[in-house]
């Protein structure tokens, strides 16, 4: 089973994951020099699929890639490319190299990248796609035949605390916990007050007992990106009052750091947050540092804790 | 298209822009029709909502799925079940069943029909998550 898979079924360890950054020319050695900056301290990184609807190498090519270089994926699906068959193909076929981590997202819009003129598939939505990895999972294709040894897939899914309905947001994500949702990467948010509504919605009714629920920030280096993201990235709207923070400090780049550790902080403090989902703009060793702050160790050492633990018992 | 699709198509067509998807699920959401979403989500919102509650894909129209959400609240003289039944996973769509008129699929029930993979929901809707504003 994956490291996450056991983590997940231990039930009572912290969860990092991160977001791999994408690739497009290059080598197997480009790809892991880029991987190192965030690797050591994830359990497992996100192979993404085609990010914010622009062209990369694949999400199937980059999680088998990852596994070469010893890191763990998380084979990122969406539904915006691909049709339910070609889905289910990716699915197997990457479980076929041994990857059995799998994150169902609806996916960005085309008009969201650099080809917007493309073909919007969306053949099936998120919660579907859950549901059909779960099929996968129990042995069967979605036409009912057999797929022989079944792959034991861990499924999680992505929600957006931070957008509207906000009152619904908590039992949608409840729907894909049904669905079969393991873990939920969420959105990055730039309002404490709705991811602690979120949250505390789903850990007073069970569900953050049955599916770990991973806050995602990203370390910016100034303004600049969190401008954009509030301009440009539909669903994450940053208050003004945080973007002058970081605009008018006298170091921006330390104050966009100084954010991210108080974002990190204030979602580890959420009784129901498992982990984290890390993502890094910045580039500059400041993952090392970030994990440092929060007294997060290196996924080796939190292994060999682990281990540690079940022997002593 | 038949005499009940086309009679369907005139009748739901103006009222609710139906799409004519043969597998009709209006009644589940809010009166309000889920393929009118540019990425014909059945289930729900996309992560992709504008904080004015607009559409990701269509800055100038509200979110379907924020209407439909809206409506299966406050819409008045609507069954109770209609209601509950908003949080319930649908099924993909059968894409063999566009332009069919949904009220014949209804009444023989074809449009119940899920592909044989398709397994149901392991356990009862979410419908009793309740979020502090």
């Amino acid at each position: 089973m994956s490291r996450l898979g056991e983590l997940l079924d231990r039930g009572d360890e912290l969860i990092i994951t991160g977001e791999a950054p994408v690739i497009d020319g290059g080598t197997l050695a480009d790809y892991e020099a880029k991987l190192q900056e965030l690797a050591p301290w994830c359990d497992a990184m996100n192979a993404t699929d085609n990010t914010a609807a622009h062209a990369h190498a694949s999400n199937v090519a980059m999680a088998i890639a990852m596994q070469r270089v010893g890191v763990e994926p998380i084979l990122q699906v969406v539904c915006r490319d691909k049709n339910r068959i070609a889905q289910q193909a990716d699915i197997m076929g990457a479980a076929l190299h041994g990857v059995e981590n799998i994150c169902c997202l609806t996916g960005d819009d085309v008009t969201a990248g650099d080809e917007s003129e493309a073909r919007r598939v969306f053949d099936l939505d998120g919660p579907q796609l859950i549901r059909l990895a779960n099929s996968l999972k129990e042995g069967r294709y979605l036409s009912g035949r057999s797929v022989g040894t079944p792959p034991p897939l861990v499924i999680g899914a992505v929600e957006n605390a931070g957008t509207h309905p906000l009152d619904y947001r908590a039992q949608r994500a409840a729907k894909k916990i049904l669905a079969g949702a393991r873990f939920l990467q969420l959105q990055i948010c730039y309002h404490p007050d709705r991811l602690e509504g979120f949250v505390k919605a789903l850990h007073e009714n069970g569900f953050a007992e049955k599916c770990a629920i991973l806050p995602s920030v990203v370390a910016v280096k100034g303004a600049g990106p969190l401008k954009f993201m509030h301009n440009s990235v539909p669903g994450i709207d940053v208050p003004a009052d945080v973007i002058s923070r970081v605009a008018d400090a006298e170091t921006p780049a330390e104050e966009a750091y100084q954010l991210v550790l108080e974002q990190c902080q204030h979602a580890l403090s959420l009784p129901g947050v498992r982990g984290l989902h890390l993502t890094d703009f910045r580039k500059d060793g400041s993952m090392a540092r970030l994990c440092n702050d929060l007294g997060i160790k290196p996924r080796t050492e939190r292994e060999q804790h682990a281990h540690d633990r079940i022997v002593a018992v | 298209m038949g005499l009940i699709s086309a009679i369907e198509h005139v009748i739901k067509k103006p009222i609710w822009d139906c799409k004519m998807c043969g597998q009709c699920v209006l009644h589940d959401t809010g009166m309000t029709c889920p393929m009118t979403c540019p990425k014909t989500l059945r289930n729900g919102p996309c992560g992709g909502v504008r904080e004015d509650g607009h559409c990701e894909v269509k800055p100038e129209m509200r979110c379907v799925w924020v209407k439909a959400e809206e409506r299966s609240r406050t819409l008045p003289l609507m069954p109770e079940a209609w209601r509950e039944h908003f949080n319930n996973l649908r099924p993909p769509v059968d894409n063999r069943l566009k332009g069919d008129s949904s009220w014949k699929n209804a009444m023989s029930g074809r449009d119940k029909e899920t592909p044989p993979g398709w397994t149901p929901e392991p356990e009862a809707p979410a419908a009793e998550v309740e979020v502090e504003a």
